[in-house]
């Protein structure tokens, strides 16, 4: 599973640990994502991340 | 003695009651030469409120301005619309001293502020969109994310049209002038650009959804209150367009050529690929970073359609103050620029291939094929360098 970082704060998002604010559980893929997720320091939308 | 400071009036209802830094230079690495304000605002509402402190070391005097107003323990709500030191730096100290009811800030404002000064005092998060009551007024609250921090955010107050916008639309520059309109044009776009490039400029995308959401939340705003610099009354517009155009970064016929030297090689290099942009009818701005801050390259590079870098090898990489400068620009993420690399060596001659990696990393688009000379540049050298200007002014030209 990759990481994906956020373009626009740098945020790395990590599925092996998941997104536990957004309530995104540890093991989640970053394309299993909701489309309304967004970058849990900046807001940003899940199309500004790219792979790391 | 009656206390010296005292406080402006900016609005019907709101007072500046912020701090002149006069002496400040260096602003963690962004270069200050006219010092910079950390503007603070009393809005004269039922609930009185206090919109954003001062950095620490002019507690003081803020709250001296404040009492030329009222007593600060009247002071009911204090709002945080950036968590940054020098806006929050006496947040402890000025809660211990006035003892609001509440304290305000962003979701994340509250986490940073709580992180930063480790007060005991509870902040109350608001969201996006909220309004406060004030009693005879109202505030409303926008989220600014990584305008320039996650924390930020905008407050507007519908009485007097007015919106508090944190840093931006700010400058650092210290002036006795408390508005825009008393300083000459030419000094507010330089200090606004400066500080748009040295401090905004990577959040650039979402300053142009920030201005799109302020324009369609059909908010009339009279009054631009920030937290550096002077307060904008007339012609908003004017520096709302200056934001769009730099958050824009549409290149221009402008090359910027930024070069280290150490016995002058790469120097002749720099003044040959100048000359000849020049010559083919492209402005240029020839930066040596032996005598340049990197504050005003960035500036330079903000308007900038190209971006041409040279260094000589030293010890197998490129000198140190072009490694600063180079990782300056990187974070800063100019954007839509095209660019070069070249530079001298005397036998290893890494420089150049670093630096052209480095401009590819920075998503410049490297157009030219960059230029290594062994020793000092010859007649044959110099022409090459000719020609990758002229290279470069064709293609500007093209894409402007």
């Amino acid at each position: 599973m990759k990481k994906y970082v956020c373009g626009v704060c740098g945020y790395v998002y990590d599925p092996v640990e998941g997104d536990a604010e957004g309530n995104v559980p540890a093991g989640t893929p970053f394309e299993k994502l909701p489309d309304d997720w967004s970058c849990p320091v900046c807001g940003a939308a899940k199309d500004e991340f790219s792979p790391e | 003695m009656k206390d010296i400071y005292s406080a402006i009036k900016v609005s019907e209802n709101v007072y500046w009651v912020g701090a002149i830094d006069w002496t400040i230079r260096d602003f963690h690495g962004y270069t200050t030469p006219h010092g910079s304000t950390y503007n603070a605002y009393l809005v004269m509402a039922d609930k009185i409120t206090l919109i954003d402190t001062v950095k620490k070391p002019f507690m003081d005097e803020m709250i001296a301005r404040i009492k030329s107003v009222v007593d600060p323990s009247k002071i009911k709500y204090i709002i945080s619309n950036h968590s940054e030191m020098d806006h929050s730096g006496c947040l402890p100290e000025v809660i211990d001293l006035i003892k609001p009811e509440k304290v305000f800030a962003s979701a994340v404002g509250v986490k940073t502020l709580q992180e930063l000064l480790h007060h005991r005092h509870d902040i109350i998060p608001v969201k996006d969109g909220e309004a406060l009551s004030l009693g005879n007024m109202d505030l409303t609250f926008m989220e600014t994310r990584m305008i320039h921090w996650p924390d930020s955010m905008f407050t507007y107050l519908a009485k007097d049209e007015l919106l508090f916008s944190q840093d931006a639309f700010g400058m650092h520059l210290a002036t006795q002038e408390r508005f825009a309109d008393e300083i000459p044009a030419a000094t507010l776009e330089y200090e606004g650009a400066t500080y748009y490039a040295n401090i905004v400029l990577p959040y650039s995308p979402v300053v142009l959804k920030a201005l799109e959401k302020v324009a369609s939340a059909g908010l009339k705003i009279n009054v631009i209150a920030p937290d550096h610099g002077p307060v904008w009354r007339k012609d908003i517009g004017w520096i709302i367009d200056l934001y769009k155009k730099w958050a824009v970064q549409k290149p221009t016929a402008k090359t910027v050529v930024v070069y280290a030297t150490m016995w002058h090689s790469t120097e002749k290099m720099a003044r040959a690929i100048s000359e000849s942009l020049s010559q083919s009818g492209i402005k240029v701005k020839l930066l040596s970073m032996n005598e340049t801050h990197r504050s005003e390259v960035v500036y330079e590079v903000l308007d900038a359609g190209a971006l041409i870098v040279g260094s000589p090898t030293l010890n197998n990489n490129i000198l140190p103050q072009m490694a600063d400068v180079m990782t300056y620009l990187k974070g800063l993420k100019p954007a839509n620029k095209i660019g070069a690399a070249f530079g001298s060596y005397g036998w290893s001659g890494e420089s150049v291939k670093n630096l052209e990696a480095m401009l590819k990393e920075m998503k410049v688009d490297v157009i030219a094929e960059s230029i290594a000379v062994k020793n000092a540049p010859g007649d044959d050298v110099l022409e090459k360098c000719h020609h990758l200007g002229k290279k470069i002014a064709e293609e500007l030209l093209k894409r402007i």
